[in-house]
């Protein structure tokens, strides 16, 4: 097996057709957004939408079947795949509906944390670059929302997507989330949102007494990884970045900071002049209590796109999908294994597509003999074992699991319906 | 909602509902028969009222002293319920509740034909609801609770002692004391979304737990949620209620009477050139677009905020699609768009702005109101209002580096400390176009615009045009739709005087 395989943006057309026919779990896939056909039509009014070749974006495109979906998909070979809303009707028809009367009604609920929203606080990459020092800012993200979701709204069903490139997506599939109006997702929004302002505002970060307990929580999960990452960032290693961080204190304490700083230049040991005048302050100051967590919140807490999170008929980009600049499949994230999550070990599109091409190991072909012994089902069987050879596999396996967990909930409300049914 | 038939013929009895609370939950549609003149004052006067509570809403803190004192006046002069007291229930309190009755159903036919027209109705009706449920007694609450089946589940003394020190630091103003001698409610997280938003609130695995203090959150959920129904009803038999000649132009005159000016009118366009705008910004902008001129002009871009902000603004004061092409795409393929991706990611919004793709809608430029409480800018963002969304020093640097004076900056200032940020913003104009009092009331940046040029022209060669939507809009009157309906129906008894009735005090 080949250890890394460049991708390169130009093959992109050549690889689709062979990753959408061998590698692409569309069972899995179908799996998930059938959702146990506990409601009618599910999967057949949920809109899709395909990015083509030069940009050609295509939007309202629904499928009645598995196979369907997957004829289509081989045919247009999509660079993007963004998944909408399940609509009132079948998208593909929506304009032969009377006009008013189609509309989104239900959708995963969906946040979108994207790294060049932390620009202004990392100084290693900036815009679409990441790397392995910034990244703990999505993994301290992932912590954070988990958490909250999971405690707080008391969401089981979340699935955590590497987006390809500089990002993570979180579908919470709950039954519950799904059902969510535009405005009880804007108030989940809300309250997960503590980094507020533009390019205007200096001090994004303010707390008020009494903390609330999200934002303790919130705060336990920072502070585990907020010495190591402030040290990697060098956040008060240089003039600038130090000048960064003096302006989210009162004033009177920057300036003791300040000359405290002249003749103490080592980060850590500034961090803890920091917390040493942060914990005088408490005792005496009611107002400005807290600057040592909005320093460390406005620099480590997770900044969402709320308005992707808004929208009901909101798009977001598909699992599974390839992203085309750096040709990353979007897979999803296994939370135990988080910490050891690494964007760049991601397999590409190119490296899976060779992987593929490898000759069998010995086990596999042993196995390949008693394919051949059944050959009514050979086809679909081959499809389903490509993609075990790649490093697709463990990523796939993941998603398996997470829909094994939420197709217990399918099964109980499809039981109580069948209950339902007899007694009438 | 079958009272539309019934109820413009001639009076039976007037009197026929007994008013016994001061609080309604509108849960019964009126069913006398009241005549047309007291049909048109009803609502007129419940359009008034509402006015009122959007802009107190707008320039005090709600449920303040003053906020409070200032509705109850209006509703007091307006002959609406004012300090609900249901111990005297004299005739002439029946008779305010029976107009506030009659005149709340009477607007649900008016607002419930838009999105639009139903979020503004629902809104003003819900903080209404608010100041009067709030202005009730401890007793008349409960009372209230009860006889509109309004029950909630409190939790044991026991979950309440294991939730203790949680529930104390969610809540402002609570603690261990004041703890045990109220009850908390637990409801599902989606019943109290206000209490979730602003984190004010306990919330365990989709459960709020929330204190009897805060209760007014679950009622006021519970009434935002049935007018909202109700509305959706009431537009069902809306076709029935058109038919009617004579109440169909009233209803649309109402519904019209909230939006004021749209600024969304075309007559302005050319009048503008392309090489004119940076001279108008500086002169005639509010700071807003300002601050988003600078930023397109310095980085080439804007990020969808601020595009949409600044490009319905620039088609409100004249630029036309053309224009406003050419005037993104020069700047954006400065900075790091090329032309061919211009022409596909940015050039369908701006066209999607002037309603030539998608749905087609003509879209208006962004009130005041809408630029402070909508989308708040995040990171990379220049949008929102500067007066709402800057951290005050920047803002103070700002208006020092627009050779504000310091006792002006320092008047801005205090505005904005009060959350004043209109008035921050009027007075910004009165300082930069050095004239005493400005004699309107700002609320909209093409409205900004429009009062500028007015007053650097020296207010002489003004057209007809520009001065007529400044009356409709001090009257808040509406469009010109609005007048062309009331004209067309001058059989309507008191019809022409409509106008003068809409007339703010």
């Amino acid at each position: 097996m080949p250890t890394s395989s460049e991708y390169d943006p130009d093959s992109l057309p050549d690889l689709l057709p062979l990753y959408y026919r061998r590698l692409f779990p569309f069972s899995q896939y179908y799996r998930w957004l059938y959702y146990g056909g506990v409601q009618k039509n599910y999967f057949q009014n949920r809109e899709f939408s395909f990015t083509l070749k030069d940009d050609i974006y295509v939007r309202y495109q629904s499928f009645s079947s598995q196979a369907e979906l997957e004829k289509e998909i081989q045919k247009m070979n999509p660079y993007k795949i963004d998944i909408g809303a399940v609509y009132s009707h079948k998208p593909n028809q929506h304009n032969t509906v009377k006009s008013g009367t189609f509309h989104a009604l239900e959708k995963e609920l969906v946040f979108d944390i994207d790294m060049t929203d932390y620009d202004d606080v990392r100084t290693c990459c900036s815009a679409a670059d990441i790397c392995s020092k910034c990244w703990t800012l999505m993994t301290i993200a992932i912590r954070i929302l988990d958490r909250a979701l999971r405690d707080d709204f008391g969401f089981q069903h979340l699935l955590w997507v590497y987006s390809g490139r500089r990002g993570v997506h979180c579908w919470v599939c709950d039954e519950a989330a799904r059902k969510l109006s535009v405005a009880a997702r804007s108030a989940v929004a809300e309250y997960l949102t503590l980094v507020k302002g533009g390019e205007e505002t200096v001090k994004k970060v303010v707390l008020t007494d009494p903390i609330h307990p999200f934002i303790r929580k919130s705060l336990d999960v920072v502070e585990k990884y907020f010495t190591d990452y402030a040290h990697e960032q060098a956040i008060l290693g240089h003039n600038k970045s130090v000048d960064k961080v003096l302006a989210l204190v009162p004033e009177e304490v920057r300036q003791v900071l300040q000359k405290d700083f002249q003749s103490e230049k080592t980060p850590e040991k500034r961090w803890d002049l920091i917390k040493a005048k942060a914990s005088m302050k408490k005792g005496d100051d009611k107002k400005q209590q807290y600057f040592q967590e909005e320093i460390m919140l406005q620099y480590c807490y997770p900044r969402l796109d709320v308005n992707v999170s808004k929208g009901v008929n909101h798009l977001l980009k598909s699992p599974f999908s390839v992203h085309p600049k750096t040709g990353r499949i979007s897979v999803p994230i296994d939370l135990k294994e988080l910490d050891k999550f690494d964007p760049f070990a991601v397999p590409t599109i190119s490296l899976i597509c060779e992987e593929l091409d490898q000759p069998r190991t010995g086990e596999k072909e042993s196995e390949d003999k008693k394919e051949k012994e059944n050959e009514n089902n050979a086809t679909e069987r081959r499809k389903i074992r490509d993609y075990k050879r790649t490093s697709l596999a463990k990523y796939v396996k993941y998603f398996d699991q997470f829909l094994d967990g939420i197709a217990c909930t399918w099964k109980g409300e499809l039981l109580k319906k069948s209950d339902l049914q007899k007694q009438f | 909602m079958e009272f539309s038939g019934r109820k413009r013929k001639i009076h039976t009895s007037p009197h026929a509902e007994h008013y016994a609370h001061a609080l309604q939950f509108y849960e019964q549609p009126p069913t006398e028969n009241i005549c047309l003149s007291e049909f048109e004052t009803f609502a007129v006067d419940r359009v008034k009222l509402l006015k009122t509570v959007e802009n107190l809403g707008l320039s005090y803190v709600k449920m303040s002293d003053d906020y409070n004192k200032k509705l109850n006046n209006e509703a007091k002069v307006l002959n609406f319920p004012y300090r609900p007291d249901s111990s005297q229930c004299g005739p002439t309190d029946n008779d305010r509740r029976r107009k506030d009755h009659i005149s709340h159903f009477i607007l649900r036919l008016a607002y419930c034909q838009t999105e639009d027209l139903r979020r503004w109705f629902i809104q003003q009706e819900v903080d209404l609801f608010r100041y009067r449920f709030n202005d009730l007694g401890r007793e008349q609450k409960l009372e209230f609770l009860h006889r509109n089946n309004l029950q909630y589940n409190a939790i044991s003394d026991k979950e309440k002692v294991a939730l203790k020190d949680q529930l104390i630091s969610s809540s402002y103003g609570l603690s261990g004391v004041t703890i045990e001698h109220q009850d908390f409610y637990k409801v599902p997280f989606q019943d109290a979304l206000d209490l979730v938003r602003a984190r004010k609130v306990y919330l365990q695995a989709g459960y709020v737990y929330i204190p009897h203090q805060d209760i007014i959150t679950i009622v006021l959920n519970d009434f935002r949620t049935k007018l909202s129904k109700a509305l959706a009803l009431t537009a069902r038999s809306l076709p029935a209620v058109h038919s009617d000649e004579r109440l169909q132009p009233l209803l649309n005159h109402l519904s019209h009477a909230y939006v004021g000016q749209d600024y969304s009118f075309q007559k302005n366009v050319g009048k503008i050139s392309l090489e004119q705008i940076d001279s108008l910004s500086g002169k005639s902008y509010p700071l807003c677009m300002r601050q988003l001129h600078q930023a397109v002009r310095e980085n080439h871009h804007l990020r969808h905020g601020g595009r949409m902000q600044y490009g319905l603004f620039l088609k409100g004061i004249g630029l036309s699609l053309e224009q406003a092409l050419q005037f993104w795409k020069s700047e954006f393929i400065r900075g790091k768009v090329d032309a061919d991706k211009f022409d596909k990611a940015y050039a369908y919004s701006i066209r999607h702005m002037f309603g030539k793709e998608g749905k087609r809608t003509d879209y208006t430029p962004y009130s005041c109101m809408k630029v402070i409480l909508s989308n708040p800018p995040s990171q990379g963002d220049h949008h929102g209002c500067p007066f709402r969304h800057s951290d005050p020093e920047l803002l103070k640097q700002k208006l020092q580096f627009y050779k504000v004076s310091p006792s002006g900056i320092e008047q801005i200032l205090e505005l904005v400390k009060g959350m004043h940020y209109q008035l921050a913003c009027q007075k910004y104009f009165e300082l930069t176009h050095n004239i005493e009092e400005s004699n309107f009331s700002l609320n909209h940046p093409n409205q900004y615009f429009i009062e500028s040029q007015r007053v650097l022209s020296g207010g002489k060669d003004i057209k007809r045009e520009m001065e007529t939507p400044q009356r409709l809009q001090e009257n808040s009157a509406g469009s010109t739709a609005a007048r062309e309906a009331a004209n067309a129906s001058q059989d309507l008894a008191g019809m022409t005087d409509l106008d003068s009735i809409f007339q703010d005090p």
